[in-house]
């Protein structure tokens, strides 16, 4: 907590660098259970956004007033508060959605990236940072969901329905993947492709900061004997 | 009692919470590249459980059925953030071998997924009591068979030559792919 970050960094941040789903690999119970098809994989996240903002933005706010010691069953009860809230209007609103998510919408109060934001990062920060920290790390849990729900609904059924578009079709689909196991696969090769890629990006980057480092050494060996030289000759003048 | 029977064996293998219903992954992915936190975590989640299923279906029945049951998510919280810390503090008193070896994972289970969603599952599903006492024990048993037999998987991966990125928790949902996909097969045992 060094450094304070713009509410731009803290978005970014959230979607890219510390995503939730590929880096972070936090909520996975939602992750795996309501990304069937797009429309409930990008409810569950949005759903996550609203409670991310609204708990990170009340915890901060309280921050200050809530003893150390039962610090955790108040955010719990906040959570439990703002995720009840939800419910209803998803209920009153979306009554699809509502059945879609089933079991998924209350369990969210144990989500661990809604209380892992709450104590690691809204607890010691002002509203207005936990408001954007929190609008960046549910859009990438909502992005990491989306990518997930997009590619098993394409790939299992033909096409993607909230889309409205139908790319082959459904009797050639490969519709395990919506099932349990397709939930498993999807993300485990999703995530060994993007670690692959960032191992690789990291190993270029150090490669060439080491060619750096051996450049800038070499110059330096060069100058000294050049430097040793040129007192030699003085010497022998 | 065949029926009792049929819901045990439903809810052991062939609804496993993990593998059918995605509840529990964190800890499952967590705890499961070891053989001895595995077994901890999953006695630790099956003794939470069947203690917390029970009381919960008892609170929404008798005190918040009919007119509170908006108050259920924050109510079961509660009480399982409570059951756990009596736990805690219970096996602390009575037996030190057995704190040592659970005393660790009991803090983590409040925030595992699993005990909620049991206890919910138990009213969404309107069960009796004597359903209830059986859902949540032979839920909770699937879980810990689940993990503990995965820890096995991922112990012997850890020889595997795995490429660097997928190291970890991908391959380990890889391999739990393929063991849901075993566990289909228990469909057609119903």
């Amino acid at each position: 907590m060094a450094k304070r970050l713009t509410p731009k960094q803290n978005v970014i941040k959230g979607l890219l660098k510390e995503n939730p789903t590929f880096v972070l690999i936090l909520g996975m119970c939602p992750t795996l259970g309501t990304t069937t098809s797009l429309y409930s994989g990008l409810g569950m996240g949005l759903s996550v956004l609203f409670v991310l903002i609204l708990t990170n933005m009340i915890i901060s706010a309280i921050r200050n007033i809530v003893p150390d010691d039962i610090r955790i069953p108040v955010y719990i009860v906040v959570i439990a508060t703002v995720v009840t809230l939800l419910e209803w209007i998803i209920a009153a609103y979306l009554p699809l959605l509502y059945t879609q998510l089933g079991i998924y919408l209350p369990l969210i109060v144990v989500n661990c990236i809604v209380l892992g934001r709450a104590e690691s990062y809204a607890a010691s920060n002002t509203i207005f940072d936990s408001m954007w920290d929190a609008v960046g790390m549910g859009l990438g849990f909502t992005l990491g969901l989306s990518t997930l729900a997009f590619t098993r609904e394409l790939l299992g059924t033909g096409g993607v329905s909230l889309l409205g578009f139908t790319l082959f079709d459904a009797n050639s689909a490969a519709s395990f993947l919506i099932q349990p196991t397709g939930a498993f696969l999807t993300l485990g090769l999703l995530i060994g492709i993007i670690n692959t890629v960032r191992i690789d990006k990291e190993k270029k980057r150090k490669a060439e900061l080491d060619k750096k480092i051996a450049a800038a050494l070499a110059k330096k060996a060069a100058k000294e004997a050049a430097k040793k030289a040129q007192l030699e000759t003085e010497g022998a003048n | 009692m065949s029926h009792l029977l049929e819901l045990a064996f439903t809810s052991f293998l062939v609804q496993n919470i993990i593998l059918t219903q995605f509840l529990g992954i964190c800890s499952f992915l967590g705890v499961s590249n070891k053989r001895s936190k595995a077994i901890g975590m999953g006695l630790a989640v099956f003794v939470v459980i069947t203690f917390t299923g029970m009381m919960t279906w008892a609170i929404y029945w008798f005190i918040l059925f009919p007119n509170l049951t908006f108050m259920r998510t924050i109510v079961f919280i509660l009480v399982i953030a409570g059951m756990v810390q009596i736990l805690e503090m219970a096996i602390k008193k009575f037996n030190k071998s057995l704190y040592s070896a659970l005393g660790v994972y009991l803090p983590l289970i409040t925030t595992n997924c699993t005990v909620l969603g049991v206890a919910i599952l138990n009213i969404d599903n309107n069960f009796t009591f004597s359903e209830t006492l059986v859902f949540s024990a032979f839920t909770s048993l699937g879980y810990t068979a689940i993990i503990i037999v995965f820890s096995y998987i991922r112990e012997q991966m850890h020889k595997a030559p795995i490429p660097e990125g997928f190291k970890g928790v991908p391959s380990g949902l890889i391999a739990a792919a393929i063991m849901s996909l075993l566990f289909k097969g228990f469909v057609g045992l119903i």
